[in-house]
């Protein structure tokens, strides 16, 4: 695989008794990339996810982040090497503040624990995303007086306080409606030409069409397809995993 | 500084104020004893919530570690050497008793930090498990020091119990020290907890509460946090222990190790709010006095312990959250009256 990659799998393999939700998966996410990784409900996308950021043990295979074989993928040290993501589901702090939920994403030193909770350079940063994300009005409000697709930006905006170098975006657009998708969409974009690179699980196909490259299919586990969307839209084993025979 | 911001200090001194002044007002001895259980109380559920208020892990084993600091200070204190196995006799009674005075007192951090220490590698253990794993876990802990209590007679004296010099205050104002000792242990207590709340150690013990699994993904070392949360806890935990000893002069493993205090920690935590910094402490103010009231019109059978339940009861159904959150959200809702019922702006598409 060619040096630029920043995230590699190589053999991947996740069974849950007599399930193998992830079979033998190999691809690799190139630096600056936008990655999309598709495939019909139930294929292992989210367990895929899981192994990679260390929130599931895979059975077998190789992962390796910037070069390096990750060997006991664990999530912490993963977000503090830079690999970060999001959930499904929006997952945020519903009790605390919009501005106190960016600042749990900072890479904190052991002897930060006594500093006041939010410094004014979390402060500050936490606002500027804020900002970016259209969520400024409400950085006092506590996050669950955000609604769903709010919650959802939240997160995303969450997960760049450390500044990281792979965001996993587990279906950003999932349950949104047609005007927020457009703002994740714009925001996907924008930092993806700041050079920030992406690996997107996505169920919107005209928004994985028009975003990403290259776009991976699984199915069963399995990686059928690989390369230009264009080239995996007519690809005779998606068009079979999607509309079945 | 701001009006608004010079709100928490001044509430704070005003109560610490009150609390000083109390046992100088009130000079009858029974008061004042239901006043130092009212602070002990009060101090055990603000070392609770620091721990489990503040991560959300629900510990039922805290009361071992008030056990070990009884048991710390009063063999560093007894009257008679268990290692001997002599029993106490009167002599060696009114011997020591004219030694000890205030010196327990001092030795106390001493004892809460080495009680920390000892809790850290215990924490480890029972913070590998979650929720209420983590709850029966610790409970265990719980009857395993109180087993240990009684069958460490070099120790503890066993079932025989283990007793402290009466010390030589004056009659008249004899609960003084101990009162004002224990409201020491209450301050450390709430300084620490008032700290740690505007703190980053606080934002990440909130985050686990709310969600674990995320603050992980977010980089949150988890663990380290808790074993700190509840390392001070335990700490803060066996300093009332200690006062408590001394206080009563003698103490027996059933007493000291005792599920009804644990419960009488976790209680006024309940009522007054989970992770508040004020909380714990109005609950124990209210609930000590009415438990004693309890005890007192139901009888000396263990009948009030029904009255205790129902306390609870009521508490789970009426205020789930606890009277200061409760009040905090009847402020939301005011603050917010006539505006819209959340600012979202947008209707989620689905």
């Amino acid at each position: 695989m060619s040096a630029a990659s920043l995230l590699e799998a190589e053999g991947l393999t996740k069974r849950f008794g007599g399930v193998t939700a992830v079979d033998g998966c190999s691809f690799s996410v190139q630096s600056g990339s936008l990655t999309a990784l598709i495939g019909p409900n139930g294929s292992g996308k989210t367990t895929l996810f899981n192994l990679l950021t260390g929130y599931a043990r895979a059975d077998g295979g190789v992962i390796r982040f910037d070069g390096r074989i990750v060997r006991r993928p664990d999530p912490i040290s993963l977000y503090r090497a830079g690999l970060t993501r999001t959930f499904q589901q929006a997952r945020i702090f519903p009790e605390l503040t919009l501005i106190e939920n960016m600042t749990v994403a900072v890479h904190q030193p052991w002897r930060a624990i006594v500093y006041p909770a939010v410094r004014r350079a979390d402060r500050e940063l936490a606002r500027e995303l804020l900002a970016e994300f259209g969520l400024s009005r409400l950085e006092h409000d506590r996050a669950d007086r955000l609604s769903y697709g709010q919650k959802k930006l939240l997160e995303f905006a969450t997960v760049l306080m450390s500044r990281p170098r792979l965001v996993l975006l587990d279906e950003p657009t999932a349950g949104v409606n047609p005007v927020m998708v457009e703002r994740i969409e714009e925001r996907i974009r924008a930092l993806h030409a700041r050079g920030l690179t992406f690996l997107v699980v996505e169920h919107n196909m005209p928004l994985v069409m028009g975003l990403c490259d290259p776009v991976i299919v699984l199915d069963h586990g399995r990686k059928i397809a690989e390369g230009p969307p264009a080239q995996v839209q007519n690809d005779p084993a998606v068009l079979d995993a999607y509309l079945g025979t | 500084m701001s009006p608004v911001r010079l709100v928490g200090p001044v509430r704070g001194l005003v109560i610490v104020g009150a609390l000083v002044a109390f046992p100088l007002v009130f000079n009858e001895h029974w008061v004042v004893n239901i006043a130092i259980f009212t602070l002990m109380y009060a101090a055990l559920a603000t070392a609770w919530n620091l721990f489990a208020g503040y991560s959300g892990y629900i510990s039922l084993g805290h009361v071992a570690f008030f056990g070990i600091g009884a048991y710390t200070l009063a063999n560093a204190f007894s009257t008679a050497t268990p290692l001997r196995g002599s029993a106490t006799s009167l002599e060696s009674h009114q011997l020591m008793s004219i030694g000890s005075g205030y010196r327990p007192f001092y030795v106390l951090p001493l004892v809460g930090l080495a009680v920390a220490l000892l809790a850290v590698p215990i924490g480890w253990i029972a913070l590998r498990t979650r929720a209420i794993t983590f709850a029966i876990v610790t409970l265990t802990l719980l009857f395993v020091f109180q087993n240990l209590a009684f069958n460490l007679r070099g120790l503890t004296n066993g079932s025989s119990g283990l007793s402290m010099p009466t010390p030589n205050f004056d009659v008249s104002i004899y609960e003084r020290p101990f009162y004002y000792a224990m409201l020491g242990v209450l301050l450390i207590g709430l300084v620490i907890s008032w700290h740690v709340r505007g703190s980053k150690l606080g934002l990440m013990l909130f985050s686990i509460r709310e969600d674990e699994e995320k603050a992980r993904g977010l980089g949150v070392r988890t663990t380290g946090v808790k074993l700190i949360a509840f390392a001070a806890s335990a700490g803060l935990t066996a300093m009332a222990g200690g006062v408590w000893a001394y206080y009563l002069t003698y103490i027996y493993p059933e007493y000291a190790v005792d599920p009804l205090v644990m419960i009488g920690s976790v209680l006024p935590v309940f009522l007054g709010g989970r992770g508040t910094l004020w909380g714990p402490v109005l609950g124990a103010i209210i609930l000590v006095p009415a438990q004693q009231y309890m005890a007192y019109r139901l009888g000396a059978s263990e009948f009030y312990l029904v009255g205790y339940a129902a306390v609870f009861v009521v508490i789970l159904l009426v205020l789930p959250r606890g009277i200061l959150p409760s009040l905090g959200d009847a402020y939301e809702r005011w603050r917010y009256r006539g505006s819209r019922l959340t600012p979202a702006e947008e209707v989620p598409a689905s």
